[in-house]
């Protein structure tokens, strides 16, 4: 089972049915195997505190929801993060590419990769980081862990983890 | 007609219909004047109302009427494209479009200005998108639920507000006595 396909099982085995995205080249391959999956409704965002209004919304509507996003755009989520999805106590596990780590090409991406575990430490988002593919054996757990403490989790994704660029 | 008197004039039309209400005032004067659980006060997060509305329609079957804001829809533009390719038939967006923050001491926003949120609704492909004189927010409202098909509605109106008294409820108390209404209403 490729590891996309091990992460939309995981998905389906939580009953996630609703996850929005927006694209990195990192998460391309998840982002088609999630609007393959007939029992998940695809929304993509055009921002991801958008997409993180939309999994507030499905959640309240009795639909547990998940985002995939890259890790650039931790800045312009903190005051949805902290307002919204932590203040009246919502699951949301955050599938997250995180560029500019070990053989980025793109010297910008390390900038924001520099302040990635920094912001989402300062507001207290349980943050689980996956190196290599065979941690993906994590995201069950980190699943069940998001559905039990009702809170947005981060998933820290290098591009060991998706076998490169 | 100020954005109070709207709401106040829609109340009956709101009736026991779910609704997620802007951030700021218009949650403030929404819960002044009868506050129940089937309200979703925004406490924070501006712009948000439409996605949280939409999120809350496309999971389940009742209805849901987001109370949204000029200057908050022009704050989450990326929301309109959002809401006119993925249609939910239980989806109202109601923009009370004062042409200010009117929450913040009414600085003009864009939208009372060259801005037309109407065009821009339109343009993004949501399909029925209806503007509307405050007078008339009643009946356009009540027409868009009697339609059953994802409305936007650009209720136009004054700027101006009243005194009332903030929220002090507790967010998660607001959000969990609306999620089992829901629940309820699905069941
Ligand atoms: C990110 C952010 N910036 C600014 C504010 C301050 N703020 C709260 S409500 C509001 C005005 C919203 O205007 P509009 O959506 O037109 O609603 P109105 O109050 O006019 O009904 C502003 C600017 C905020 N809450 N969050
Ligand atoms: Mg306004």
């Amino acid at each position: 089972m490729s590891i996309e396909d091990k992460i939309v099982a995981d998905l389906v085995k939580h009953r996630v049915e609703l996850v929005t995205t927006v694209p990195c080249k990192q998460l391309a391959g998840v982002i088609e195997k999630v609007d393959a999956e007939p029992s998940i409704y695809h929304i993509p965002s055009n921002k991801e505190d958008e997409g993180m209004g939309i999994c507030a919304g499905a959640f309240m509507g009795g639909k547990r929801s998940a985002i995939v996003m890259q890790n650039t755009a931790i800045g312009v989520t903190i005051n949805t993060l902290v307002t919204l999805t932590q203040f009246y106590r919502m699951p949301l596990p955050m599938l997250i590419s995180y560029r500019g780590e070990l053989g980025e090409p793109v010297a910008c991406q390390a900038e924001m990769a520099v302040h990635t575990k920094a912001l989402l430490a300062q507001i207290n988002v349980p943050t689980y980081h996956l190196h290599k593919e065979a941690d993906v054996e994590e995201l069950d757990a980190i699943l069940a862990y998001t559905f039990m403490c009702n809170k947005p989790v981060a998933i820290l994704t290098d591009a060991t983890f998706w076998n490169g660029y | 007609m100020i954005r109070s008197e709207v709401l106040k004039s829609l109340l009956p039309v709101f009736a026991d219909h779910h609704v997620v209400c802007n951030i700021g005032l218009p949650s403030q004067e929404l819960h002044m004047m009868g506050d129940k659980p089937t309200n979703f006060y925004m406490l924070g997060t501006m712009g948000l109302s439409s996605s949280i509305g939409l999120g809350v329609a496309l999971a389940q079957k009742e209805k849901v009427i987001s109370i949204d804001g000029d200057g908050s829809v022009l704050t989450n533009f990326g929301t309109l494209p959002t809401i006119a390719n993925n249609v939910a038939d239980n989806f109202i967006l109601l923009i009370i479009d004062n042409g200010s923050y009117g929450s913040t001491g009414d600085q003009p926003t864009y939208a009372g200005m060259k801005t037309s949120l109407t065009a821009v609704a339109t343009a993004c492909g949501c399909e029925n998108v209806v503007e509307c004189q405050a007078e008339d927010a009643p009946a356009t409202l009540q027409a868009a639920i009697d339609s059953n098909k994802m409305t936007i509605i650009v209720c136009k109106c004054e700027s101006g507000n009243i005194k009332v008294p903030v929220i002090t409820m507790d967010p998660v108390v607001i959000r969990d006595r609306f999620m089992k209404s829901l629940e309820a209403r699905n069941a």
